[in-house]
């Protein structure tokens, strides 16, 4: 409840800046990939968004550090967060329906399964299996062969888990006021996570020149890529935020018991894990 | 070991410290003329500026309607090539849902929120500014696809694919990223509502204090946070298959065009209910306090509403009964779909009985309030035809599903936000809403409302197909009232305008409670509410307020 001093910033010129920084992003991007002159919009649009973000935050930390914020305001910043995160999962939660909906129903109706089968007088050869290496026309190649999860796909999947790991001890320390230590798991933990990002870049030029995992490649290619794209890019995120609260570490920033940008950081790196081990059974071993 | 640091910045949990929190306000002085708008964090600016930006939408979206009505005047292709009409009813669509009705109710809840949970603020106020300032940039990039070569979206604001890939306009991809950006908005804003509600309240104010709209409002802002990312998924998968050769929704690479349908009805479907439980809250405080009664059932209404919101997620397949689902799934959504009309009937109920042997009198928030009961029932018992999934099989596609939702919509959604703007503006101007006009508003409306969409039932039952811009003889005389109703209620919404603008302006000066009846907090401050509020929390006693 209300101590009578909840912080309300009078004006600030971020929020009208950053909306228009992320217009020219996508009338940027909609050009480029429309009418093919439009990569350079798109690049200022992103810088502006960037630099906005950057401005943004500081004057959020300068505000926490100035000790504008009560209680309050950090149990807004926590449902904030908290809600944000149930968002981002509901995003995931689109891309992982498509993948059990097109495996539970489309491809075995095309096949022939069903009480109504109509679809599958659509390409009648057709026989229904996954991964989807021969898709129903002939005029779409599928994947010649997928990743064995047991490699790279099991490697990242350890990555993620200890980075999780690391991450809760650089907490703990955190927590005992051991600041050291803090800066050296979270070092260690924006490492892991840039390790997760080479392996995963590795992944996708086998996909590309040795595996026939394309973006073309029927619905396996559709699939994968848009389920481990959009993870992969909330890993560079995660870890440019971890880098980000590292700096801040460095910086002596945070106090022992109140530091909700240092476990907001955490909330999104564990919703990262996650999704990942939810990709690693669904995507690859099943 | 490493040493043990102090925290370097112990100042930041010392409750001392904020003590003079307020001290920036004095370093800044508020700027002049657009600027104040532009980088405003107050919620009485910012919820005025979705409200304009509303009714600015409201009308570009009934004038793209008001083509389709010229068109449908009579039969046969007279005023717009068929590829126009096709844009016009999509454009109508997209604006009405996302453009007007959605943010006129962020609008009211901005406005209104803190001032009934006796909050300084939203709880995030640069974010909220942000969340609306996103809106005109989404819009303004999907109004200038009509302009595009090939033109604008065209495939009915569902954009079912293969239409809106395979088949679509270049333009699709601007349409798909000025969604993105409007989605970004929906959720940002839904996620400051949900933290103020739930943080933000007066102390002594419990969640089963809290006025119906606040409380129609959390679960909507639940509901958006649950379903907008869905959305953006899906057009997310759209874009891949445009531009960049996925086959989601292509058969042909295993994929399906009716996972589209899936995916994009369990956000729709979910995003109908968040265009009227607000709604809902609002008539939840209208009749009370013209009927001058304490609400009947108020806790009831919490979990029907709550009901509501769980039941949204379960019946999105009733609207593809035909597109060739197993009958299990035709039976399971049929039967979850009829489910939904409990909880709706608990309101109803309970909006009926709040009246009985109550005083009534009848100014025009509570003119709007009871034509909504009505209206909004119509509109409800027409559902439920189709959610008979074999009935459906008939009415599919035709105008009694366009009868069936714009009656929740504009005498359902949109007399609720008039309503709710008839019964704030002495709130927000300081003076009431000119008496006379606002009833002609009301009884045109009310008029044009019924004269354009009740002759649709008819013909949509005799079976004449929605989205297209000619039709058999035998529709000829419904469509032609339909078109002089439609053109009747676009016009008297103008007194609409003028009304509020007059309000603005002058008028009977209201005092702080500005209707007799009024119980909840709001009308506890002075009219016009005064920039800030509730900087000091009110305490807040549930004796006054009647429990």
């Amino acid at each position: 409840m209300s101590g009578g001093n909840y912080y309300v910033p009078t004006t600030s010129r971020w929020p009208i800046l950053g909306s228009l920084a992320l217009g020219v992003m996508m009338v940027g991007a909609g050009s480029q990939l429309v009418y093919d002159t439009g990569a350079l919009m798109m690049l200022v649009g992103v810088i502006g968004i960037v630099v906005v973000m950057g401005l943004w935050f500081r004057d959020v930390v300068r505000e926490s550090m100035s000790g504008l914020y009560d209680t309050q305001m950090d149990r807004s910043f926590r449902w904030g967060m908290g809600w944000f995160i149930f968002s981002e999962l509901m995003f995931f939660a689109a891309f992982f329906g498509a993948l059990f909906y097109v495996r539970t129903f489309a491809i075995p109706w095309l096949g022939g399964e069903g009480e109504k089968g109509v679809s599958a007088l659509l390409w009648p050869e057709f026989i229904s299996h996954w991964p989807l290496t021969n898709p129903p026309d002939a005029s779409v190649l599928g994947p010649e062969q997928v990743f064995s999860p047991w490699q790279l796909p099991l490697v990242n999947t350890l990555i993620l888990i200890t980075s999780s790991i690391t991450l809760t001890v650089a907490h703990e320390a955190l927590k005992l006021g051991e600041r050291i230590t803090c800066r050296n798991w979270l070092a260690g933990t924006v490492l892991l996570g840039c390790c997760f990002i080479v392996i995963q870049g590795v992944e996708y030029y086998e996909a590309y020149n040795h595996y026939g995992i394309t973006l073309e490649a029927g619905i396996f290619g559709a699939t994968f890529f848009i389920l481990t794209g959009f993870h992969g890019v909330h890993v560079i995120i995660g870890t440019i935020i971890l880098g980000c609260i590292l700096v801040r570490i460095c910086k002596g920033h945070f106090a022992n018991d109140h530091h909700f940008g240092f476990e907001a950081s955490c909330w999104y790196w564990h919703f990262v894990d996650v999704v990942w081990v939810g990709l690693f059974i669904f995507v690859y071993v099943m | 070991m490493a040493p043990k640091l102090p925290p370097q910045h112990s100042l930041q949990h010392s409750s001392t410290a904020v003590a003079d929190g307020q001290a920036p306000d004095a370093h800044h002085e508020t700027p002049k003329g657009v600027m104040r708008w532009l980088l405003t964090t107050n919620h009485k600016e910012i919820g005025s500026l979705y409200l304009i930006f509303s009714l600015i939408m409201f009308f570009i979206g009934g004038i793209f309607a008001l083509v389709v009505r010229a068109e449908l005047f009579q039969p046969g292709l007279q005023l717009v090539e068929p590829e126009f009409f096709n844009q016009m009813t999509t454009m109508h669509g997209l604006i009405m849902v996302f453009a007007a009705v959605m943010p006129a109710f962020t609008g009211l809840a901005n406005w209104m929120i803190p001032l009934q949970i006796g909050a300084p603020d939203m709880a995030l106020p640069r974010l909220n500014n942000f969340s609306f300032w996103l809106l005109p940039v989404a819009f303004t990039l999907l109004l200038s696809t009509l302009l595009m070569p090939g033109g604008g979206p065209n495939f009915g604001w569902t954009f079912y694919a293969p239409l809106s890939t395979t088949y679509a306009p270049p333009s699709t991809t601007f349409f798909i990223l000025a969604l993105h950006i409007a989605g970004i908005s929906s959720i940002l804003g839904a996620i400051n509502i949900v933290a103020t509600i739930l943080n933000m309240r007066a102390p002594g104010m419990r969640m089963m204090d809290m006025p119906l709209f606040v409380w129609t409002w959390l679960i909507t802002a639940f509901l958006l946070i649950a379903v907008m990312p869905v959305l953006a998924g899906v057009i997310t998968m759209m874009l891949m298959d445009i531009n960049f050769g996925t086959s989601f929704f292509d058969a042909a690479g295993g994929g399906d065009p009716v996972l589209f349908q899936h995916l994009f009805w369990f956000f729709g479907h979910p995003e109908v209910y968040i265009m009227i439980l607000p709604a809902f809250g609002i008539v939840s405080a209208i009749i009370p306090t013209f009927a001058r009664k304490r609400l009947f059932g108020y806790a009831s209404m919490v979990y029907a509403t709550g009901a509501i919101a769980l039941l949204s997620f379960l019946v999105w397949a009733h609207h593809m009964f035909v597109v060739g689902l197993p009958l299990a799934a035709e039976l399971f959504f049929m039967y979850t779909t009829m489910l939904i009309a409990v909880p709706t009937g608990v309101k109803v109920f309970n909006w009926i009985t709040t009246l009985f042997r109550g005083s009534i009198s009848f100014e025009p928030p509570m003119l709007f309030a009871l034509a909504f009961v009505v209206l909004f029932t119509i509109g409800g018992f027409s559902g439920l035809m189709l959610a008979i999934a074999p009935a459906d099989f008939q009415y599919h596609d035709t105008y009694f599903v366009v009868a069936h939702f714009h009656y929740v919509l504009v005498p359902g959604a949109i007399f609720a936000i008039m309503a709710g703007v008839y019964y704030w503006l002495p709130k927000w101007t300081g003076h009431y809403p000119h008496e006379r006009l606002a009833q002609c508003h009301f009884w045109c409306s009310i008029v044009g409302v019924n004269l354009t969409f009740f002759p649709m039932h008819f013909a949509g039952l005799a079976g004449m197909p929605r989205r297209i811009p000619d039709y058999a003889l035998q529709f000829a005389d419904f469509n032609l009232v339909s078109s002089i109703g439609a053109f009747f209620f676009g016009a008297s919404q103008l007194i609409f305008v003028l009304v509020v603008v007059l309000c603005v302006r002058g008028g009977k000066k209201a005092p702080a409670k500005a209707w007799e009846g009024a119980e909840d907090l709001e009308w506890s401050v002075p009219s016009p509410a005064p920039l800030h509020t509730f900087e000091t929390p009110p305490v807040f006693h549930r004796a006054q307020h009647g429990e």
